[in-house]
């Protein structure tokens, strides 16, 4: 027990050590979590050969990173992609095996351990390049889509993949494979029906897997999230992603893929957005862990013995990727900075090079030494991939800037969106008002069955506690210009108000408060506006009652306005005194004389009504003195 | 001698606005002129007395521009008649924080120039109509300048008559800031400002 401690803090410790130093270095976390598993691996010898274990559990961070992607995706956006997926990823996975065997086969190897070979080197690294991605801002750019496209075709054609391997199997490697296979035995459902029915128990899984998705997830997510508890909710989401993936491997289809499709049937729901902010830090460990295990399994024995080889091939890889993904770019017009960005990002070999790499071996497809060198290959050009991305932004990205700038007055539709925090009866006065004049708004609420009413009404909602960080991210708060905050708690307001003045200046604040105590605090917190829930009401309440008491209404109208106009004109010493009194502040008796002075002020100015006298409340509509004529007649 | 020019502007439908908003807009590349959207400081009518009257009190010509709605200023600048002109400040005894500025009306009206003639539909010509503010500014003691109007304002963009009417615009009020507008000897501002225009090519 104690050793999982040890190896766990060693692990941890370096990632909290290296990951910000490198992004401080301007590096991104990749490279951080890479060169921190150097570190804890080769270089001190801390860990050793149970990396390749901790690997294997960290790859479903990469299983996780591919559910929230799907959740990202409607499966309209994908159905839209479908040419650039098929085409861009098909042609890149296609020419990039082709090539690799056809080098391979000229370096005389067998055909057999080429096409291996170039199959494995034809993937990319969908961990690196989506993580980098979503830290620098680059997802949904024109370069980011398209390397999107072909990341999802890879990871697709992974299954075939698998499934080849054991045809290229050599007679001469089967005594030492077997061994290792053995040992890489799963689970499976389907290792022993024949090959018509496998194919109807994996069509049964994935229709499953939709219709459940579909049908069954949002009562399992109601009935979890009434019960209030969010560790209830995390285990649930947490529990969904297990599961699929342990269903995926039951009937042997990727995990990754499963998950992906899972999220996919989710991104609908309502409760998205809940479901991203619960697993996103699980995945954003759990990946860090896979990227410290490549850096920490980087064999340093063997890279010294093949030093030159093994730069040369990595440096030839890369450039023989970039230069069929360049090609591919040209053709897809791809433009500008963009093509650039696609070129080089998906330029080296990614995670799942090193599990067809343990399955080639296990299969007898390769022998070990040379899978050995082929891993350090990988891990090297994942090493470098961090390293492109500085020169694109430092060196390519400038040279786009202008033009970029001018693509993106185009699109600017997406802009100005209001994130609605709480819908209950206030905040849906204010959704339906944005909402109805063709203001894009999103609406979070903490309370399932209030969602789904609105759901049912066709307002846009989700599900979530708005005072957590992390949904309002997935909530959209970068890009959002207000945000609305109309939650029944006083201290969550007053959480959320804080919080996001903090960590986003940028947005606007527009706060519901409970009563004068509350205004004061959220005004305080950096809320741009407040308003007291009950004030314009009350005050519209009093002025009915003064119509039905016999006043005019149009003085009716303007008793109320001075009040409320008095009211404005004495906030800010009240506040200010306010802020002054710390702790006693309600019951101070600074505060109090400031309160009985606007009462006081309130009473004289209403009081006042004297036709000659002209005081300074009130001064509308006061006629001129009775002998005012004199002043003409002069 | 530079004057500050503080022009009151009333349209409360700036949307759909084909005149008053592009001349509005043109004024701000002007400088000493104060530019005042009342209905977007009042949006609920609430004047406030106190500010406006401090504005007045900093300015040395007082420009109202409006689109004329049934011969007379939108609402909003007759309430701000109403209420900031008032007694014991620009009129009546003590009231004389209005003494020997300029005041000008910059005036849109849809219809034709010759509407505005007693044998037309409108059946009083433009500078009867707007007495009532030429009296305003007579009690308060300012100076009263034959009005800027644009005749027929809901087809001058398609008539491509805009343009000129900007340039007019900013003529008159780069001049009134100057304080070069000499309109002692003229009762027809147009033919002044086209004049000018003229002299400057």
């Amino acid at each position: 027990m104690t050793g999982y401690f040890i190896q766990a803090f060693i692990f941890l410790f370096a990632a909290v050590v290296m990951v910000p130093l490198a992004k401080r270095l301007g590096l991104g976390s990749v490279l951080g979590y890479l060169i921190a598993g150097v570190i804890i691996g080769p270089v001190t010898g801390l860990v050793g050969q149970e990396t390749n274990t901790i690997q294997h559990f960290a790859e479903f961070g990469v299983v996780m990173m591919l559910f929230l992607v799907g959740l990202e995706l409607q499966p309209a956006m994908l159905w839209q992609m479908r040419h650039k997926l098929l085409g861009l990823g098909g042609l890149q996975v296609g020419l990039t095996t082709l090539a690799v065997t056809g080098i391979t086969l000229l370096l005389g190897q067998s055909w057999s351990i080429a096409l291996a070979i170039g199959l494995i080197f034809s993937l990319s690294s969908t961990a690196i390049v989506l993580q980098t991605f979503n830290e620098k801002g680059l997802t949904k750019t024109e370069g980011g889509n398209s390397a999107f496209s072909v990341l999802l075709f890879q990871d697709i054609a992974v299954i075939p993949m698998l499934a080849l391997m054991p045809l290229l199997a050599l007679p001469e490697l089967q005594s030492v494979g077997s061994a290792a296979a053995d040992h890489h035995e799963e689970i499976s459902l389907v290792a022993h029906l024949p090959g018509w029915a496998t194919g109807l128990v994996v069509l049964g899984t994935i229709v499953g897997l939709v219709l459940a998705g579909h049908y069954l997830s949002r009562p399992l997510f109601r009935y979890v999230a009434d019960s209030g508890l969010r560790e209830a909710f995390i285990a649930a989401a947490l529990m969904l992603v297990i599961g699929i993936a342990a269903l995926m491997g039951l009937v042997g289809l990727s995990p990754a893929l499963g998950t992906f499709l899972a999220g996919v049937v989710l991104s609908n729901s309502e409760f998205r957005h809940e479901l991203e902010a619960n697993i996103e830090p699980f995945k954003g460990l759990l990946l860090g862990l896979f990227f410290i295990t490549v850096g920490a399994g980087v064999n340093f024995t063997v890279l010294g013995d093949n030093f030159t080889t093994i730069i040369a091939l990595t440096l030839g890889l890369m450039l023989l990727k970039a230069a069929v993904l360049f090609v591919l770019a040209l053709i897809f017009k791809v433009h500008a900075g963009d093509r650039w960005l696609f070129t080089l990002s998906l330029a080296q070999a990614g995670e799942f090079g090193f599990v067809l790499l343990t399955y080639a071996v296990s299969h007898s497809v390769l022998p070990t030494e040379l899978a050995q060198l082929l891993s350090l290959v990988v891990a090297l050009s994942m090493f470098l991939t961090p390293a492109l991305f500085i020169v694109l932004e430092k060196v390519i990205f400038p040279r786009y800037e202008q033009q970029q700038q001018q693509r993106d007055m185009d699109d600017i539709d997406e802009q100005g969106s209001v994130i609605i925090a709480g819908i209950g009866r206030f905040g849906q006065i204010v959704n339906r008002l944005l909402v109805a004049n063709g203001v894009p708004t999103v609406v979070l609420d903490h309370q399932a069955a209030q969602v789904d009413r609105l759901r049912s009404i066709n307002i846009k909602s989700f599900y979530g506690d708005a005072t957590r960080t992390d949904l309002l991210h997935s909530a959209g708060i970068e890009d959002a210009k207000l945000l609305v905050v109309a939650i029944d708690d006083k201290d969550r307001a007053l959480a959320l108000v804080k919080q996001v003045k903090h960590e986003f200046p940028h947005v606007g604040i527009l706060a519901r408060a409970y009563d004068r105590g509350h205004h004061y605090e959220l005004k305080d917190a950096g809320a741009d506006y407040v308003i007291s829930e009950t004030y314009p009401s009350a005050l519209q309440l009093g002025g009915e009652a003064l119509q039905r008491l016999g006043y005019h209404p149009f003085r009716a109208e303007q008793i109320k306005q001075r009040f409320s106009k008095l009211e404005k004109q004495h906030f800010e010493s009240l506040f200010s005194s306010w802020l002054h009194e710390g702790e006693a502040r309600d019951f101070s008796d600074h505060y109090r004389s400031l309160f009985l002075q606007l009462e006081s002020k309130i009473l004289t100015a209403m009081k006042q009504e004297s036709e000659d006298t002209r005081s300074d409340e009130e001064r509308g509509w006061t006629p001129p003195p009775k002998t005012y004529q004199d002043d003409f007649n002069r | 001698m530079s004057r500050k020019v503080l022009v009151l502007y009333a349209h409360p439908s700036q949307h759909r606005s084909e005149v008053n908003q592009p001349m509005f807009d043109a004024a701000r590349d002007i400088t000493g002129v104060t530019l005042v959207d009342l209905y977007q400081q009042y949006p609920t009518y609430q004047i406030d007395i106190e500010r406006e009257q401090q504005r007045l009190l900093e300015h040395d010509v007082v420009v109202f521009q409006f689109p004329l709605y049934w011969y007379s200023t939108p609402s909003i600048l007759k309430e701000w008649q109403d209420l900031v002109l008032e007694y014991g400040f620009a009129y009546g005894n003590e009231g004389t924080a209005l003494q020997g500025k300029q005041f000008i009306c910059a005036i849109s009206a849809g219809g034709a120039e010759q509407a505005y003639k007693m044998e037309g539909y409108n059946h009083y010509p433009l500078e009867d109509l707007l007495r009532p503010i030429e009296q305003m500014a007579g009690i308060t003691g300012m100076k009263y300048l034959p009005p800027l109007a644009l005749f027929g304002a809901r087809t001058a963009v398609e008539e491509g008559r805009m343009s000129q009417h900007i340039e007019r615009w900013k003529t008159l009020l780069t001049l009134l800031q100057e304080g070069a507008l000499d309109t002692q000897s003229c009762d027809d501002l147009i033919a002044l400002l086209d004049q000018q225009a003229g002299e400057a090519k």
